[in-house]
């Protein structure tokens, strides 16, 4: 049964191309949020190989199951398509309509095909929508796959731009923390500190919180475990930059920090300082005999 | 059986940790550090782990009770060189070792030990972890 309704698409495909071409590109264009559509030039390029393709699944005589080996190429039809529209910023329903689009076309021409043949024309219509609708589910779950990806490499890049540790004087490092810490960026982080403690030589090391946003007793256990990280290597570990309503909030969900902290930067810098021996005093005024 | 060497430099011990430390060796740097301490009279220990590349939760709680024991024995423990590696996985099993003072390397370390014997510094941190 399957199989007669496919030969009858198949040769509706195979010889009606072209006016199947013509009418679904123009459905297309009409179509809500054509702009975008419009703007995507190799709309043409991609109808034309979708329906070789379609063609050439077709012919394989697998219906149903696109993941067949006949089907292959409309396989990379569609992730191209999919991941080209993800790319330009497309909605999910935007992409998926370049399959779903094909449907009135296609449906049209069957039912001129079937004439008065009413369970024919049913038998037709119920194996094509099952195929387009495969089709267009595919190209969701591409679009989807290829946004994922996106977001995971935005997710990667933020964790290695945001853990710079700066030599701020000799044998003083600091980390200037910006953002939510959790689990992966608190190893980022400590790894980062402890390579440049050895490298720098460190005794001191300053950890600056004024980026993040909040601190909750998982950020501070986190906190608290690259500081004793730091100190296992022969480092003092000072916090700086804690914002009075974190300093309120660390009190108020009972949070022991046991740490020396500072409130600023400065402050946190000049007992760092002291601490390895040095001080920053203000140059004397020479005098007023001693210029003349 | 492998032995590590214990150095005496000035009223120090100094113990270089270079091969992989297992149990039965560790247990053994144990009893003779002790035992040198007292025949020694040090006032210091510095254990160089520098070359120390892996540490599992036995050995952590070792190098903890070797600053208790020699504490005991009137001698300030100090561990120098730590790996960044070995660090985090320290801190990871939740040993963060709140009793042994620690030091980049051994010029630091002698340092912070001479400070130590001289009354200028605690012997073990005040923080409990």
């Amino acid at each position: 049964m399957a199989n007669k309704a496919d030969t009858i698409i198949s040769t509706l495909i195979t010889r009606s191309r072209k006016p199947l071409l013509d009418e679904w590109l123009a459905r297309q264009a009409t179509m809500a949020g054509s702009g975008a559509i419009a703007a995507d030039g190799d709309v043409k390029e991609y109808c034309t190989r979708f329906l070789a393709e379609l063609d050439t699944g077709l012919a394989a005589g697998e219906v149903g199951d696109i993941r067949g080996a006949g089907w292959s190429g409309m396989r990379e039809l569609l992730e191209e398509v999919s991941r080209s529209r993800a790319g330009k910023g497309f909605t999910p329903s935007e992409t998926a309509s370049f399959v779903f689009s094909l449907k009135a076309p296609l449906f049209a021409l069957v039912q001129r095909e079937a004439g008065d043949n009413a369970a024919r024309l049913a038998d037709e219509l119920q194996s094509a929508t099952t195929l387009l609708d495969t089709l267009g589910l595919y190209t969701v779950e591409v679009f989807q796959k290829a946004r994922e990806e996106v977001i995971a490499r935005q997710q990667e890049e933020m964790l290695e731009l945001s853990t710079p540790v700066v030599r701020l004087w000799e044998g003083i490092v600091a980390v200037p923390l910006i953002g939510t810490l959790d689990s992966n960026r608190t190893q980022v982080v400590m790894e980062n500190l402890l390579q440049e403690i050895v490298s720098a030589g460190a005794q001191i090391a300053i950890i600056d919180i004024t980026g993040v946003p909040t601190v909750d007793t998982l950020v501070a256990q986190h906190l608290l475990k690259t500081v004793s990280a730091a100190r296992l290597m022969g480092a003092d570990c000072i916090i700086s930059g804690i914002r009075p309503q974190i300093a309120q909030t660390i009190v108020h969900l009972g949070v022991d920090l046991s740490v020396t902290s500072k409130a600023s930067m400065s402050g946190a810098l000049e007992l760092a300082l002291k601490r390895i021996g040095k001080a920053v005093v203000e140059r004397k005024a020479r005098p007023a005999a001693e210029v003349s | 059986m492998d032995q590590i060497p214990i150095l005496m430099v000035g009223d120090c011990l100094l113990v270089s940790i270079q091969v992989d430390m297992h149990d039965q060796l560790a247990l053994a740097l144990q009893d003779s550090l002790m035992t040198k301490i007292v025949e020694t009279g040090a006032r210091g220990v510095m254990l160089d782990i520098s070359s120390l590349q892996f540490v599992d939760s036995f050995i952590g709680r070792l190098l903890n009770n070797i600053a208790s024991m020699a504490r005991v024995l009137d001698a300030a423990t100090v561990v120098v060189g730590m790996q960044p590696a070995v660090a985090i996985t320290l801190v990871e099993l939740g040993l963060t070792l709140s009793g042994i003072r620690t030091a980049l390397n051994v010029d630091k370390g002698l340092a912070l030990i001479r400070r130590i014997i001289d009354g200028e510094e605690q012997a073990f941190d005040r923080r409990e972890g």
